[in-house]
């Protein structure tokens, strides 16, 4: 359990970082009148619905801690079998930074104003996020084709478990990405489509964060690095 | 120190008024509504109504436990599937679904003075959601094999095996399934709760002018959104394994003398998950029960909470430990031993600030006005439910006295006296509080009154011999008790005895019922401030609040939520949105 | 005001219900008398804290109920009264941890002259297995659980050939002796607990558990398995007896061994096996009469 109390452990500190500048030592029955327009006292000045994402990514992070929490836990354990990873992922994982890109470029795009490019942009992102669904898909394909079944061995459930997880929520991403393509070229309002590309991209850049992360773990990278930060500290 | 502005210098209102959705037609009105206070209503009539069948279960299984033998239907299948049943029902589907989904809903945007929760249609998927994961478990009733048996805690590999009831049917399936829809449609809600109280709220609200309910909801919503993923990956793997065939709870095991398929996995690592979502799940009901508690006493003793921030700070501090107690629940489960000096160390430690919670409740009472309404009866018994319920933890929570003493019925006892009654009476309490602002009428005080008495003596003459129970060595989950030799004769009487009571006192919850049915008609008319509270809930132009909440415009807050009894002030409260100074010596002599 | 009064009864009735009704724990019969006392310990300091706590809402109750004119007072905290109370929980928070974990630290360290003996638990019975003339228990796997051979033993560990197999029977103990209790599970899990040894412990399919304890009373205990285990949990009941030394002897005599259980399939070959490692219970009681007398 320890990748996920780390995980919040990091939670826990910006909660405290932000805590701290709420005054919390405050006496509140001495101060009477508006106190509101102290700087930073009321709701952030950053959009709600980018902090509502905010959020949400704390918990699909803390999803996916649990399922690196999970997986440290039974590899330990003496029927674990490490399985090859396909080749392809590396090919897989380009086409997600592509796909990470294009949003960013859009991004930039709509707050400068560039509809073409945003379009553009968006196709671009939905296109590659699709290609690496299916490029996972095929990966899963050859996977089975040489063997490695689901049940036949707990690295193989994991492996599947978790790339299938991390698919879901790409696939939910592409619903939202979807919806906001349409409104690029149906002319939504700009400054209502900046804020969507926006929200896009930081979902799409966690995703690839992740994506990053679960592939290093499923490689046994993870596991060589946390024995070698082990071996340091004993 | 803070510079404090004039009151009639202040601007009207700066903040950025929402985009309210408005309805078009009576189903966007009130089925498919996206107003907070519709969905409040929405969950707390759907956690209700799924509340009573869990206590129709607790009938049954009290049957069985006090008459013994005389209830041929109630086989060993039927009453494992009650237990279970009972106590998932009660634990998420009522006490989370009520708590988050019904007050929070009602009660954050009116009480930080926001117009509906930031995210409004996301919050009615939350609760078509958690409606349709209600469903899902209700349906596991009439599948094949009927609904799991597999207790709430739903070990492996024991519940995916056919030894237990719907181990190898529908039942545990549909569990499972019920679980992650739940989760899904919790997040929805939750992240809406955290971010209205973040960026809802109106002008001069800082959080510590919060009322301790918003604190306590808004920290049970966090933690709850940071603890369910634990639960939503068991379950997920554990579908796995049941329905895949995959082995990551199951080891290696012979069934009635017949090799399973499964090899090499831990059951306890499905603990480890089931707990670390588990235990922060028990503070995520009483968290918000703290808080509530915490207001419902302010307001009928008419004194400000004693110890405001150190109550702020426990809450935080709480929720905090509660992510780093969960092993507590495994002492006896084959864990690494050493793990218990850790565990027992930081379970003792949370101890502490609960304690000072306890201690500023009772301190509030001192040199108060008590007003003995039927809220503040049901806060009082509260306390005493819960201290109670809080030091029998004190036994479990010390490993090496856990371990006589767990899966005993000393837990059973426990831990119904701390997050079944405890919380449960804050509900009534809370109920009766607020019944007024949502109905415009009050409760039947003469049938409060029979509620209140039945609920609470009732309640402890249940749970409190049932610890000596325990102690005497009586296991848990024990369908038959006739041939346990720790169980002597005398003990079945008393035994009899609790289930005579539990009827008595689930009687008195239809009483409840009825009377709020009958009181949105019959009820005394209640005008928009019965309790003279100074929150903002009451401070709306109408009763029941419109859809919006506030009129034209949103309060803006001069002052924290306790501004009761001021000394110099005319009344003895000053509502948070009354501009002015009162009072010159604010500090106490 | 009746509230009031209701709780200073509660107080009341809880405290002459603890004293004087007749549901208590059952006489212990072995060393773990130092889990009863932290258990007294607790007791006392927690019915303090309740009694003083319900005690003192009560007068609060009756002191500062609401009269025509009343004013509550002032009074937004204390520090000093917070800071104290604060102290003086953690003092007693730690006056209860501490005998804890003393007895916790007594209660994972097995002393290294406890005898093995191994438990094993299926749906819905309880076997024994006690290690033979070696002293030593042989492995086992749960692929191993046939008909013939239900703990599992593997026949390949020379050090299975001598040990005790008792299955779905009474297991007997020596009285004063310390043993050490292996549990394991073939299905499900279950947890091995005698109500007057005052231990127990889950046992996990797939992995061994243990705790130690000293039978200090000859009798019949009833053994109780406390961990929901499917729908036979509740009947599921065993039985340890406590013997005096001879006693022991004479039962464990009659015993058979895991080689003498699976002999018949070996009737072919019982030339190959030397004839001294398929020791009978009664050789084992010999060698262990002879040990104890030296």
């Amino acid at each position: 359990m320890s990748v996920i109390l780390v995980f919040l452990a990091v939670i826990a500190g910006f909660g405290g970082w932000w805590l701290s500048h709420q005054r919390l030592m405050a006496k509140p029955w001495l101060e009477q009148g508006v106190i509101g327009d102290l700087v930073g006292m009321e709701g952030s000045a950053l959009p709600t619905a980018k902090i509502g994402l905010g959020v949400f990514l704390a918990v699909v992070g803390c999803l996916f801690a649990l399922f690196t929490s999970a997986y440290f836990m039974r590899m330990e354990l003496s029927d674990w079998q490490p399985l090859p990873i396909p080749r392809l992922l590396w090919f897989n994982t380009g086409v997600l930074v592509l796909s990470s890109v294009a949003l960013q470029c859009a991004s930039v795009a709509a707050r400068k104003g560039q509809i073409d490019t945003v379009r553009l942009g968006l196709t671009t992102a939905g296109l590659t996020a699709l290609a690496f669904l299916v490029g996972q898909l095929v990966a899963w394909r050859e996977l089975t084709a040489d063997g490695y079944l689901l049940t036949a061995n707990p690295a193989n459930s994991f492996f599947y478990l978790i790339t299938g997880m991390h698919g879901l929520h790409i696939l939910g991403g592409l619903v939202a990405l979807g919806r906001t393509t349409a409104g690029a070229w149906n002319g939504a309002r700009p400054q209502r489509l900046r804020l969507s590309v926006e929200l896009c991209a930081m979902y799409w850049h966690f995703l690839l964060f992740v994506w990053l992360a679960i592939f290093a773990l499923l490689a046994g990278w993870a596991a060589t690095f946390i024995d070698i930060c082990r071996q340091l500290l004993t | 120190m803070v510079d404090v502005t004039p009151a009639d210098a202040i601007p009207p209102a700066e903040v950025a008024e929402m985009e309210l959705y408005h309805p078009h037609s009576w189903w966007t009105k009130y089925v498919f509504s996206q107003d907070a206070k519709v969905i409040a209503i929405q969950y707390s009539a759907t956690a209700t109504a799924i509340g009573f069948v869990a206590l129709v279960l607790s009938w049954l299984m009290r049957l069985q436990l006090g008459f013994p033998g005389t209830f041929d239907f109630i086989t060993p299948e039927a009453y494992y599937q009650f237990i279970t049943m009972h106590g998932m029902i009660m634990v998420i589907y009522l006490l989370t679904a009520l708590f988050l989904g019904g007050f929070g809903n009602y009660l954050i945007p009116l009480m930080v003075g926001a117009r509906d929760m930031v995210f409004p249609y996301v919050n009615m998927l939350s609760y078509w959601i958690y409606l349709l994961a209600v469903l899902v478990l209700v349906a596991s009733f009439f599948a094949p094999g009927g609904p799991t048996g597999a207790g709430w805690t739903l070990y492996p590999p024991q519940a995916i095996m056919t030894g237990t009831p719907g181990g190898q049917d529908w039942g545990i399936m549909l569990m499972l399934v019920s679980l992650i829809l739940f989760i899904i449609g919790f997040t929805m809600g939750g992240l809406n709760y955290v971010v209205t109280v973040l960026q809802g709220r109106t002008r001069g609200m800082t959080l510590m002018r919060l009322p301790l309910t918003v604190w306590g909801i808004f920290t049970a919503t966090v933690m709850a959104l940071l603890a369910f993923p634990a639960l939503f990956v068991a379950c997920v793997m554990m579908l796995f394994d049941r329905a895949l065939g995959t082995s990551f709870f199951m080891p290696a095991i012979v069934e009635m003398g017949e090799q399973l398929q499964h090899s090499g996995g831990s059951p306890i690592l499905f603990q480890h998950l089931f707990w670390f979502f588990g235990h922060p799940e028990v503070y995520i009901v009483a968290l918000p029960a703290f808080g509530i508690v915490s207001d419902l006493i302010s307001v009928h003793a008419r004194k400000n909470i004693f110890g405001y921030r150190m109550m702020v700070w426990a809450i935080i501090g709480i929720g905090a430990l509660s992510f780093v107690v969960w092993a507590h629940h495994m002492y006896v489960s084959g864990m690494h031993p050493y793990f218990g000096f850790f565990f027992a160390t930081t379970t003792l430690i949370i101890a502490v600030p609960t304690a000072i919670k306890v201690y500023n409740w009772v301190l509030t009472l001192w040199r108060g006005d008590i007003h003995l309404t039927i809220p503040m009866l049901f806060a009082l018994a509260f306390i005493v439910t819960f201290v109670n319920g809080g030091l029998t933890g004190l036994f479990l929570g010390n490993v090496v006295v856990d371990v006589p003493l767990s899966d005993t019925m000393f837990v059973v006892a426990h831990f119904h006296m701390v997050m079944g009654v405890a919380p449960i009476v804050v509900i009534f309490g809370a109920i009766y509080h607020w019944y007024p602002k949502v109905t415009g009428r009050m409760l039947d005080e003469r049938l409060g009154q029979f509620h209140f008495w039945v609920t609470f003596l009732g309640a402890y003459l249940i749970f409190f011999p049932m610890h000596y129970i325990g102690l005497m060595g009586v296991p848990r989950r024990y369908n038959e008790l006739t041939d346990v030799t720790v169980m002597t004769e005398s003990a079945q009487h008393l035994n009899s005895f609790i289930s005579i009571m539990a009827f008595i006192v689930g009687f008195a919850q239809i009483v409840f019922l009825f009377n709020l049915i009958w009181s949105i008609r019959h009820g005394r008319e209640a005008g928009g401030n019965p309790w003279r509270a100074t929150t903002l809930e009451w401070q709306t132009p109408q009763t029941p609040p419109a859809h919006g909440n506030f009129g034209k415009e949103l309060p803006i807050v001069y002052r924290w939520a306790y501004d009761y009894s001021v000394p110099g002030a005319k009344e003895d409260f000053i509502p948070q949105n009354m501009p002015g100074a009162f009072g010159t010596s604010r500090e106490p002599a | 005001m009746a509230i009031a009064l209701v709780l200073v009864l509660i107080v009341v009735g809880s405290v002459l219900f603890h004293f004087l009704s007749p549901w208590w724990w059952t006489p212990i019969a072995s060393n773990w008398d130092y889990i009863d006392n932290t258990i007294i310990i607790t007791f006392w300091i927690t019915g303090v804290v309740f009694a003083a706590v319900v005690l003192f809402m009560a007068y609060c109750v009756f002191r500062f109920r609401h009269r025509e004119g009343n004013r509550a007072a002032y009074e937004p905290e204390s520090k000093r009264l917070e800071w104290w109370l604060t102290v003086v929980t953690a003092a007693g928070v730690t006056a209860l941890l501490v005998p804890g974990l003393f007895v916790w630290n007594r209660f994972v360290n097995v002393p290294s002259d406890a005898t093995d003996v191994e438990v094993v638990g299926q749906q819905w019975q309880w076997s024994f297995r006690l290690p033979g003339k070696d002293g030593k228990l042989g492995t086992s796997d749960t692929r191993d659980v046939t008909p013939e051979n239900p703990l599992g033993v593997i026949a390949s560990d020379p050090n299975g050939q001598d040990d005790v197999v008792v299955e779905a029977a009474d297991l007997h103990l020596p009285v004063g002796k310390p043993v050490k209790m292996l549990l394991r599970s073939i299905d499900v899990l279950h947890d091995f607990y005698v109500p007057e040894f005052r231990a127990k412990m889950d046992m996990i399919p797939g992995s061994v558990t243990y705790f130690w304890f000293t039978p200090t009373k000859t009798g019949t205990f009833q053994v109780l398995c406390a961990e929901l285990c499917g729908q036979g949990h509740s009947l599921m009941h065993g039985v340890v007896m406590v013997d005096s030394q001879e006693d022991y002897l004479a039962w464990l005599g009659e015993q058979q061994t895991f080689a003498q259980l699976t002999a018949p399939e070996q009737t072919g070959s019982a030339d190959q096996i030397p004839g001294k490692t398929i020791a009978s219970g009664q050789e084992i009681a010999a060698e262990l009469e002879t040990v104890g007398s030296r």
